[in-house]
């Protein structure tokens, strides 16, 4: 066996508490720990302050207390080309893209990996709540972080054996409180640091006025579907199905309920509303679904198995039965139980018990076998 | 690990002369030299001391033509911003190059911001302006020219000489930023027709913190910070007398023979780093070229199809301090402008070039050890991708 000295654990240290905690107890454990910060995204002000400036800040402090080498690496490129383009692509086609499962597949565990391993590491190690486990055959499985809260599978459903294969995820045994503890006892500068919240390159900004300023938003007609013109909408990218806020539109349908995005039609450039959290129209029972990825081999299953499901982050489990085409390249997905506002380009991650089984891109949801209105 | 230091462009290390110097000078000496008693007169005599012997090095006519300052940044910031304001009734045109130090280019920048037109000569791939791009730039508004002595990325050393009779001509005045070249190469502002010459003592074994501006005596600017009226009102704050002493005593270790021993010695360095990587068989480039008038410390290398940070994060996991230009506030390393003013902005070399500098500690054996790291982790990255 290898003494832990000799193992090299390549950090990506973000300057949150998570990683910090990472980087904590591996260097605890006894391995050779370098911390690096990864640069995504060139948000340098007019004022020439660069915001990646307190995170960088942080992973110094950080890294200084604990005694491990830390360096910054720069991918924008990759970033740009491999997560924004897509991002912008996908709003563009009407659909709500979900970057951090791109940065994980294409930055994180691509770019940042490569590069770990220019530098010698046996393993990179990140703070994501999330668990991996090898079988007696090798392959690994990834499995939900202990935190129900926080776990972060959803995240990481779309990498592959080759990418997970090398990756330590420290803290996912752990709850967060815990892990806060830690860094506390430990005197770490993040201890208290709040939680990065929306997507990385967005910030605290406002998503829309973000959003505008690369794709151009072209206003046109709120309706329902029963044709009645409800107001104007600012670009359709700029709602997703099942939102509430931002309508503008008061009670004033059949009932007082509020209204929310139902659909949307790019040909047209209409914006569907519809009254009530459960209008009908945001029901979907099957969906499809292709970009298919499977962590650990699931040939023994057959192309049609039952298992659970996520639409999005944070939601609860629902039974579903998939069906896979013969290459793996399109998925039917049918629910046990209808689900209220599926999204096309959000990611359907499927689980079996604990186990992150992997995931497909949404296309299409569908109510009794008609399609929902939702690009 | 052996941890050998090759980024001596960036900061030395102070020798065992100027730390006794300095901790004597604190330890008996700590008053005000602006001050009238017994204490005020122990630590003005030193600063004396210390200025004429500052002065000689550089050939000035009076001790008092030298002023200390905070370090490089200062001294450009003084000689530029309080030359434009002071002559501003005289034209508002000042002329540099684009491969200065930041201190320069973003004094330029701030002048720009007030009104006042900056042009910025271009560099050759040697790292160099000619001097007819210079001539074509004079105009009767120019009042100030200000060409760096030597380059800090790439050692280039522009024709002080020759501008400094061009200039002369004029009525502008002509700052050279010597930081990079004080301690290693002769200077004479009287041969050379200096008004304004800024150097750091940090570059040459001497103290952080510290440096002078040397303006000659037809230069009248107001000190840039505002204050008491220390070094003859040229420039507000309390002197440090331990580190000026200290900064003395630098320049004293560098006489004329022992520029000379130290440039011969770094060219060696460079002679060893390119036949020895040959050797290897690696594939690279030296920037600008490798010439016996250049600045010898530096040298910069195209490490074809080998990015900078990884190579530098692994000369350093390797135990090797080495440079690829200004980093960003968020660690990251910034695209080199002294590279792109040579070699344009679309060059694969601002993304896989590599800087390295010699200090007086460095040895033959800490060449040969740069040189099998760099060997490893090329042929590594290489045989990877």
């Amino acid at each position: 066996m290898k003494d832990n000295s000799q193992i090299r654990v390549v950090v990506g240290m973000s300057g949150g508490v998570d990683s910090s905690v990472v980087a904590y107890l591996l260097k605890k454990q006894g391995y050779d720990v370098v911390g690096v910060f990864m640069k995504n995204w060139d948000d340098t002000n007019d004022s020439g302050v660069c915001t990646a400036t307190e995170d960088y800040e942080d992973v110094a402090k950080v890294a200084n207390k604990i005694g491990v080498p830390y360096y910054s690496v720069n991918f924008e490129k990759e970033y740009w080309d491999g997560v924004f383009k897509y991002f912008l692509d996908e709003y563009q086609n009407g659909r709500t893209p979900n970057p951090d499962v791109m940065c994980n597949k294409e930055v994180k565990f691509k770019a940042f990996l490569d590069y770990a391993m220019k530098l010698d590491a046996d393993y990179i190690a990140m703070g994501h709540y999330a668990q991996v486990r090898r079988d007696t055959e090798g392959h690994v499985h990834l499995l939900r972080g202990a935190d129900a809260n926080k776990d972060q599978t959803y995240f990481l459903s779309q990498l592959s054996q080759e990418q997970l294969d090398k990756a330590m995820f420290p803290i996912g045994n752990l709850e967060k409180p815990e892990v806060r503890r830690i860094a506390e006892e430990a005197g770490l500068a993040t201890a208290k640091k709040k939680d990065s919240t929306g997507v990385c390159f967005i910030g605290e900004r406002n998503f829309s006025k973000f959003l505008n300023e690369f794709l151009p938003a072209k206003s046109g007609k709120m309706k329902t579907f029963a044709g009645e013109i409800k107001g104007e909408h600012y670009g359709l990218m700029n709602y997703t199905i099942g939102q509430r806020k931002g309508l503008g539109i008061g009670g004033d349908g059949q009932s007082n309920d509020p209204w929310f995005v139902v659909g949307k039609d790019l040909s047209t450039n209409t914006l569907y509303v519809g009254q009530g959290y459960h209008n009908e129209h945001l029901y979907a029972d099957s969906l499809d679904g292709s970009k298919i990825s499977f962590i650990a081999p699931i040939e023994e299953r057959g192309l049609e198995f039952h298992c659970t499901a996520k639409f999005r982050y944070r939601q609860k489990d629902t039974g579903v039965t998939v069906f896979l085409n013969e290459d793996y390249t399109k998925v039917r997905v049918e629910f046990d139980e209808p689900v209220r506002a599926i999204t096309p380009g959000q990611e359907v991650v499927f689980y079996d018990g604990a186990e992150c089984l992997g995931s497909a891109t949404i296309d299409c949801a569908y109510q009794k076998e008609k399609v929902l209105q939702y690009v | 690990m052996r941890h050998i230091y090759l980024d001596n462009a960036a900061t030395t290390p102070m020798v065992a002369p100027v730390i006794k110097t300095m901790t004597e000078t604190m330890s008996n000496v700590f008053g005000n030299a602006s001050s009238t008693h017994f204490h005020g007169r122990q630590a003005r005599a030193i600063l004396d001391d210390s200025r004429h012997l500052i002065a000689r090095s550089i050939n000035a006519k009076k001790d008092d033509e030298i002023v200390f300052t905070s370090g490089g940044t200062e001294s450009d910031n003084t000689a530029i911003i309080e030359t434009a304001l002071a002559r501003q009734s005289e034209g508002k045109h000042l002329v540099t190059t684009a491969i200065e130090h930041e201190a320069v280019l973003k004094s330029m920048k701030y002048l720009e911001s007030l009104g006042f037109e900056v042009t910025y000569l271009p560099v050759d791939q040697r790292g160099l302006i000619r001097l007819t791009d210079l001539k074509n730039a004079l105009r009767p508004d120019t009042i100030l020219v200000s060409v760096m002595t030597g380059n800090n990325e790439v050692g280039s050393r522009m024709p002080i000489h020759e501008i400094g009779e061009l200039v002369e001509q004029t009525t502008a005045w002509f700052h050279t930023d010597a930081v990079q070249a004080y301690g290693l190469i002769d200077l004479d502002v009287q041969a050379d027709k200096i008004d304004l010459l800024s150097t750091s003592a940090h570059k040459l074994n001497g103290p952080k913190f510290l440096g002078f501006l040397y303006r000659s005596e037809k230069v009248k600017i107001p000190s840039l910070l505002k204050g008491g009226d220390q070094e003859l009102k040229r420039r507000a704050g309390t002197e440090n007398i331990p580190a000026i002493a200290g900064f003395a005593k630098a320049v004293e270790l560098v006489n004329v023979d022992e520029k000379k021993i130290r440039q011969k010695k770094y060219y060696e360095f460079k002679q060893q780093i390119v036949k020895g990587l040959q050797m290897a068989g690696i594939e690279f480039e030296v920037n600008g070229e490798i010439i016996k008038n250049n600045l010898q410390h530096v040298i910069n290398i195209w490490f074809k199809g080998c990015k900078r940070d990884a190579l530098l994060t692994n000369l350093d996991l390797n135990g090797i301090s080495a440079s690829a230009g200004s980093a960003c506030t968020a660690g990251s390393v910034e695209p080199s402008h002294v590279l792109t003013a040579m070699y344009g902005a679309n060059s694969p070399r601002i993304e896989e070039s590599l800087r390295f500098s010699f200090g007086v500690e460095n040895t033959v054996e800490d060449i040969d050890y740069l040189i099998a790291q760099l060997t490893k982790i090329i042929k590594k990255s290489r045989g990877n991708s």
